[in-house]
Formats: C-alpha cells, sequence, structure tokens
C-alpha cells in the first residue's frame, strides 16, 4: 500500500470560487486542509502611491475601484478624511444623501455577497434572484451619477448634484416592449426618491424570497452550520470588524457606536450572530439587508421634506456653478485654481472610519499642507479578514475553502489596493 | 475619535511616565502617542492589559516614509522665464524614473510606523507612532504577540517601506511580486516602477524588461501655508502637530 503524506495543493488565482485573483497554497492531509497559506498582492495597484502624486478630488475615483461591490462607503472614508483636515461642514441634506447611498451600498454589496456565496455552495438560483434587485440599485448609482458603479459621486463638502427629479426610464428594445416595458417602467414615472421608495415597500419580500431559498435549506445547512467557527476573542485578536465581529456575537457597529453622516438621527438595529459560524454570518447579512432598507425609507421621507444645498458655498474647496462663473470675475478665479492646482489642506494628520459592508474601512490621511495627500492609508477590511485564513481553515475539509472564502466575504480590489 | 481627550491623556501620562512618550492631540481631536522604538513592545502590552484602556483590537498599521516632506514643486518666490515647466520640471513624486530617483538621503526620522488602536469596551481610539533606528536598516519589534492583526500588516509595511519587524513569525514580501526587487511606497521608488512583465515572441514565455513608460505628472505640488489653518493651530492649548 502506497504512503500516505501530506499534499500541498495549488488553489487559484484563476478559479471562480476565488472572488478575484487570490492564491492559496494548501497543505492537505488527506482531504483536511492542514495550512493555508494565501498569496495576494496579484491586483496589487499601488493605489496610495498614486494618490501621492495627484491632488486630493483625483483619488475619489479609485476608491470606487478598491472594493468594487461598495463603491461609495469607500469614498465616504476618504472624503471624511479630507473633510476632517478641512474642517468643513457638510449640509445636512448630503449627509442624508451619503446615509442613505452608503445603505443602497450595503445591500448591493450584501446582494452580491448572498448570490455568489450560494454559488459557491451549489445554490445556483439565488444568484439570478439577487442580481434582480441588484440592477435596480445599480440604476440608482447610474441616475445620481451617471455611472453604474465606480461613481465618484462624494466630493468633499458633499455630493457631486441633488437626487434627480425624475428617473430614467427604459427604452424599449427588441425583448422589452409595450406590456413588459410598462412593467418595467412602472416604478420609474415619479423621482429617484419615488423609486426607492417603491423599491423598498417591494424589498421586504424580495429578501424572505432569498431567506425561502436559503436560511432552512438542508444543503445550505450542512454546508454552513459549524463551519468556520470564530470565538469572540478571537475575532477581536484577529481584527476582525463588520458582519464578521458582530456574527461572533461581538455587539461593535460604527454606525451606532462612532456615528458619522446621519446615523444618530435614523433607527435601526444592530445584528448580531451567536455562534460565529458560516451560519450565523449568513443570517446576520441577511438581517443587515432588511435594516439598511429601514434606513432608507427614513431618509426618503427625510429628503421629501427638506429640499437644501448639497455642497457649502465654500469656494476654496467647491467649484462654483457654471453659472456664477460667466458674470463673476471670483468665481471665474476659484474655478480655475480649483481645476489647475486643486485646493490645499491644511497640515495634519487623520484618521476616518466608516463601516462598510464588509467591515470596518478607514482612511489615513497625512497631508503637509500641499495640493496632494502625502500618505494616504487605506485600511481595507478584506485584507485583515483574509489574514486570518489559516486560523480559519485549518482543520476543515478542502470543500470547505470556498465556503471560507465566501463567508470572509472578501473582494481582493480593496485586499491588494 | 468622540472621547473626552484629557482623561485618556491622562491615563497615558500617568501609565507612561518612565518611557518618554510624547502625546499630542491634533486639530481633529484624534490623540497621538509617539512612542521610542526601545519601549514599543512595552507600551503596546500595557496598552492593551490595562483596564482603563483595554484597546483590544489593532485596526490598522502601515509605514510612512517622511522624506521630502513639505516639499514644493512651484517655486513662485521670484519671477521665471521657464513659465510652466518649473513646476512640471522639478523631481517631486511620480516625476523621475529609476535612473534619476533621488539619492537615498540620510534623514532622521525618516520611516514612521503608525498604529491605530480601537478600545470597544470605552469606544476609544488611539494613535500609535515610532520611528525606528535607520542603522544598519529600519528596524522595530513585531507586535504580532499582542495583536495577531498585526501579522499582515507588518509584512506589507516590510514590503512596501523596508522596515523590518524584528521577532515577526513570517516576514515574507505580501503585495509586490515574487522576486520583487526594491521597496515601492518609500518616496524614493519611482511611480512607474522599474520593471514591467510582457510576454516574448522569440523566447516564447514572460520576461521582465525595463518599464518604458514616461513619467508623467500634470499637476505640481504646492505647498501654502493656509493663514486660516495656521490661525486654527495657534488657538489649540498645545498646538504642537506630532509630524515632520
Amino acid at each position: 500500500m502506497a504512503e500516505i503524506r501530506n499534499y500541498t495543493m495549488n488553489f487559484g488565482p484563476q478559479h471562480p470560487a476565488a472572488h478575484g485573483v487570490l492564491r492559496l497554497i494548501l497543505e492537505l492531509d488527506g482531504e483536511t486542509v492542514v495550512r493555508a497559506d494565501p498569496h495576494i498582492g496579484l491586483l496589487h495597484r499601488a493605489t496610495e502611491k498614486l494618490a501621492e502624486s495627484k491632488p486630493f478630488n483625483h483619488s475619489i475615483g479609485y476608491m470606487d475601484r478598491l472594493d468594487y461591490v461598495s463603491m461609495m462607503c469607500n469614498e465616504h472614508a476618504y472624503v471624511r478624511a479630507i473633510e476632517q483636515l478641512l474642517g468643513i461642514d457638510v449640509p445636512k441634506r448630503a449627509q442624508y444623501i451619503r446615509t442613505m447611498f452608503d445603505e443602497i451600498t450595503r445591500i448591493l454589496n450584501h446582494l452580491l455577497w448572498v448570490g455568489t456565496n450560494g454559488l459557491d455552495l451549489g445554490a445556483m438560483t439565488v444568484f439570478l434572484y439577487a442580481f434582480r434587485e441588484r440592477e435596480q440599485l445599480m440604476d440608482c448609482y447610474e441616475a445620481v451619477s451617471g455611472a453604474r458603479m465606480h461613481a465618484t459621486y462624494y466630493r468633499p463638502g458633499g455630493v457631486y448634484r441633488d437626487l434627480p427629479q425624475t428617473m430614467p426610464k427604459r427604452l424599449e428594445t427588441r425583448w422589452t416592449k409595450g406590456k413588459d416595458l410598462r412593467r418595467v417602467n412602472a416604478w420609474r414615472e415619479g423621482s429617484l426618491l419615488d423609486f426607492l421608495q417603491a423599491f423598498c415597500d417591494d424589498f421586504e419580500r424580495r429578501v424572505d424570497d432569498y431567506e425561502t431559498l436559503l436560511t432552512d435549506n438542508r444543503i445550505w445547512k450542512q454546508r454552513t452550520v459549524g463551519i468556520g467557527v470564530v470565538a469572540p476573542e478571537r475575532a477581536l485578536q484577529l481584527g476582525f470588524t463588520g458582519p464578521m465581529l458582530r456574527g461572533s456575537g461581538v455587539q461593535w457597529d460604527l454606525r451606532k457606536h462612532q456615528p458619522y453622516a446621519c446615523y444618530d438621527e435614523v433607527d435601526f438595529d444592530i445584528v448580531l450572530g451567536v455562534n460565529g459560524d458560516c451560519y450565523d454570518r449568513y443570517l446576520v447579512r441577511i438581517e443587515e439587508m432588511r435594516q439598511s432598507k429601514r434606513i432608507i425609507q427614513q431618509c426618503i421621507l427625510w429628503l421629501r421634506q427638506h429640499p437644501g444645498p448639497v455642497m457649502p458655498k465654500n469656494f476654496k474647496v467647491v467649484p462654483p456653478t457654471r453659472e456664477e462663473m460667466k458674470h463673476d470675475m471670483e468665481a471665474m478665479i476659484h474655478h480655475f485654481k480649483l481645476f489647475t492646482e486643486g485646493y490645499i489642506v491644511p497640515e495634519g494628520e487623520t484618521y476616518a472610519a466608516v463601516e462598510a459592508p464588509k467591515g470596518e474601512f478607514g482612511c489615513y490621511l497625512i497631508s503637509d499642507a500641499s495640493n496632494k495627500p502625502f500618505r494616504v492609508h487605506l485600511r481595507a477590511p478584506g485584507f485583515v479578514h483574509l489574514s486570518s485564513m489559516n486560523e480559519m481553515l485549518s482543520g476543515h475539509m478542502l470543500a470547505d475553502v470556498p465556503a471560507m472564502i465566501g463567508t470572509q466575504d472578501i473582494v481582493l480590489g480593496e485586499i491588494d489596493r | 475619535m468622540n472621547e473626552i481627550a484629557p482623561t485618556t491623556e491622562q491615563i497615558l501620562r500617568e501609565l507612561f511616565a518612565d518611557q518618554d512618550v510624547k502625546i499630542s492631540s491634533n486639530r481633529v481631536g484624534q490623540l497621538t502617542l509617539e512612542v521610542p522604538a526601545e519601549h514599543w513592545q512595552f507600551v503596546a502590552q500595557k496598552l492593551r492589559d490595562d483596564e482603563r484602556l483595554a484597546f483590544q483590537q489593532l485596526i490598522d498599521l502601515c509605514g510612512v516614509d517622511y522624506l521630502g516632506y513639505g516639499n514644493d514643486e512651484w517655486e513662485t518666490e521670484q519671477a521665471s522665464s521657464e513659465g510652466f515647466s518649473r513646476g512640471v520640471d522639478a523631481l517631486g513624486p511620480g516625476r523621475f524614473d529609476w535612473a534619476h530617483r533621488p539619492e537615498s538621503a540620510e534623514v532622521e526620522n525618516r520611516f514612521a510606523v503608525v498604529v491605530h488602536l480601537l478600545s470597544l469596551k470605552h469606544n476609544r481610539r488611539l494613535r500609535l507612532r515610532c520611528f525606528p533606528p535607520l542603522q544598519p536598516m529600519p528596524i522595530l519589534a513585531t507586535l504580532v504577540e499582542i495583536w495577531n492583526s498585526a501579522n499582515w500588516y507588518e509584512r506589507e509595511a516590510f514590503d512596501l517601506f523596508g522596515i523590518v519587524f524584528e521577532g515577526h513569525p513570517d516576514l515574507r514580501r505580501i503585495l509586490t511580486d515574487y522576486g520583487f526587487v526594491g521597496h515601492p511606497f518609500r518616496k524614493d521608488y519611482p511611480l512607474i516602477g522599474n520593471v514591467t512583465v510582457r510576454y516574448d515572441e522569440t523566447q516564447r514565455r514572460v520576461i521582465y524588461d525595463t518599464v518604458e513608460i514616461e513619467p508623467r505628472v500634470t499637476v505640481p505640488r504646492v505647498v501654502r501655508r493656509d493663514s486660516r489653518y495656521v490661525q486654527t493651530d495657534h488657538n489649540l492649548a498645545d498646538g504642537q502637530d506630532t509630524e515632520a
């Protein structure tokens, strides 16, 4: 009989369950993983170094490309860091718009997560349903910024522009016309807020659908219950944040504990897991979607009643309108300076964090009183979560590798930066 | 962040009276603790274990290269006949290639390791900064034993800045390519890099080649001490930011 010994296996970097370009070197004993060594950096673009050679505003677009499924939350951290150093106030309406879009982003992220994680573990259907709802929210991104994903919508001082009064409609195609087209455009007769309102009213039922497909599904539970258990003490030691930490039962949410934007004015609950396994983290994320929906509804209500500016009238940072430029010399000068040189951020350093869908996304910014950041460091939640891969995976079966990558909700864009 | 600064400050002063630490609060209201390299681990251990502080989580660790801090590319002291080019011909970040990279200057306190801690118990944050000694190489004790999450962050700081963490269990490169040479986030490392990877038709394999991109930065780096902010800084009670 042949001698049995440990076997080293390469997983990725091009593997559909790796959620990007992740390479894992797995040391196996039979089918049991003894050691996992993630190799990252295949998507390293040196975002932080690129930012050092560009004026502050030029890098907002790069933030979208870090965690490319929770785009606006990344922007939020970066923009907040700049605002803190500049010491400028953001209009209330812009704060509410940010709160709302952060939550839209959270739903976008969790929908993608529940879809792809289902796919990894053999549940094809939920993926298709999740992407149907994602499409609607992508349209909201497009309506405010013109881009479906990489919005560059948040700016230091507020948001780029106010919410549109009309929601763009779908056009007739060979496949969608007549009755179908009217059905597709049914929610799009009014403003963006009307559209979101309709979406939220409908969304609870959709989440119920996903739960019907997964929560009591025997195969789903076999693949997730008791898999990847992380004790609360270990979760803290390993630097977990977000749903990974809450899945282990630690009550910590930056939106509640260190509120930013308008999170202290909206009502929502922190969702906690009990056992700290993949199944609990799944339940946490599902419930977070419902909570996000609640927040969005409250934001819609507020935004309907409170029109107002979305950018401060601070021409040292915020460009004047096109119209003002035409007849105001000062505005012209400000515009010229802002678009050739950018604005100066006073000397200092700050760390600004937001509760991104994956965990704490932070931005450490050092400015030396110039028009470009001296150093930007982005604290990506996925980087820390992935570093625990060895500990979480050791002792599990090879088939649990996709479950573990899935439950960490990693996106290599933010890990490699 | 959202804290009453004096109380934390008092605890820190009391705890580290013998360690020669510097405590400062900046305009944003964030507290920074500057620690001498020899007390790095001791201070970290205390910060985690002291009940009044209880910084259970290391949120972030990163390297900083202070070379060229506050340098201006656009000197407008006197009129010049060179026009715009005097701004864009400078050798600031991103403007040089490997052959023309600035001399690696021996600047005191060139590198820093910056750590962000979080206490869930007291809902507090703290920034730690340490300037590792530079000779023979930037070297600092590891924090992996105290906070396990420091593991990859220290690998990253080693990879990108060449800061060595003594006692780290597995100090390998993490973000750059296998066999990469140099530490790309140092300020004297060109933004365009040094090598490029391409497929060679004749050798029929992927090879490394010297990079051919022209360094191109369109906006000059400008430093302005805006009087509005200078005033605010003066008004701050202890007014001294720790950087530089």
